[in-house]
């Protein structure tokens, strides 16, 4: 069995007096763009929602901070920081990034030619933005332009 | 996380999720997703284990030339131990709120990383 993560959150809110957090539900199928070039030969992207911030930029902040970061792919394991509203998740990552933030792993991979090249930076937000009207008009558009003007073939998002 | 890859799908870019809690990618419905069930955190793989890492992020990415449909989820065989036991609790509903307070002062992992984004120019006070 999987983890009933939505069903267990809400039962846990419910008891404690909060108000009911509003799960995105997609009504609609979701779009479809093809990669039309062999992952050996494409440019690579990368979304981490886990809150990470390169050590010299600023952490974020636990009320919808819908901001992002552009982290260098070349940026050492001792040079990651993190910083999310559900920081229990994140003992692990604080040891050993690669576990959530595989900047290593996309390196092995473009250096065997499994991928064609990892862009120059990768990004990261805080995935805890409880307003479903700031990702959709802040933060999913400035995504969107920051992968644009990096011209990738293709985005890997990596959730917390 | 399905938000972003659903616009950014629909603006022309191929998006892979890689991702821990299956239902809320069922919920959330992304163009192509990749279910590793190991506890939240680890979306990327074990701590300290590079060929767990690696495989799980190939795997993934595979995913961008045999999935040729919308809205699949492929799930990763991976186990995070032996028995599966993890889930029992990783599923209570039990205790307190874990989450941290809620304001918008900037949360630094270390003391020392505030001082390093002012001397950046990054902050004000």
């Amino acid at each position: 069995m999987t983890v009933a993560y939505m069903q267990s959150i809400a039962e846990r809110y419910l008891r404690l007096g909060y108000a009911p957090y509003r799960w995105f539900k997609a009504e609609d199928p979701p779009a479809w763009q093809p990669l039309t070039k062999p992952l050996s030969a494409a440019r690579i992207g990368m979304l981490s929602t886990s809150g990470a911030y390169a050590l010299g930029q600023v952490a974020y902040h636990y009320k919808d901070d819908a901001s992002f970061r552009r982290i260098p792919a070349s940026t050492a394991d001792r040079e990651l920081r993190f910083s999310h509203l559900t920081e229990n998740y994140l003992v692990d990552a604080r040891r050993d990034p690669g576990c959530i933030f595989p900047l290593r792993a996309l390196d092995a991979l473009e250096a065997e030619g499994f991928i064609g090249k990892l862009a120059n930076e990768v990004f990261s937000c805080m995935g805890a933005v409880y307003s479903q009207r700031r990702v959709r008009e802040e933060l999913a558009p400035a995504l969107l332009a920051a992968f644009k003007g990096q011209e990738v073939d293709a985005a890997l998002l990596v959730s917390m | 996380m399905c938000l972003v890859a659903r616009h950014l799908e629909a603006n022309g870019i191929p998006t892979m999720c890689l991702g821990s809690a299956l239902d809320i990618f069922e919920s959330g419905r992304p163009p192509r997703a990749t279910f590793v069930d190991y506890p939240l955190g680890h979306s990327a793989g074990k701590p300290f284990d590079p060929a767990d890492q690696f495989g799980i992020v190939r795997a993934a990415l595979s995913g961008f030339e045999t999935m040729s449909q919308p809205g699949l989820i492929q799930r990763l065989s991976n186990r995070w131990d032996a028995q599966g036991e993890w889930q029992n609790g990783a599923a209570r509903a039990k205790g307190g709120d874990t989450r941290q307070p809620r304001d918008e002062t900037p949360q630094f992992q270390e003391p020392a990383d505030r001082d390093a984004a002012r001397a950046n120019g990054l902050l004000r006070d």
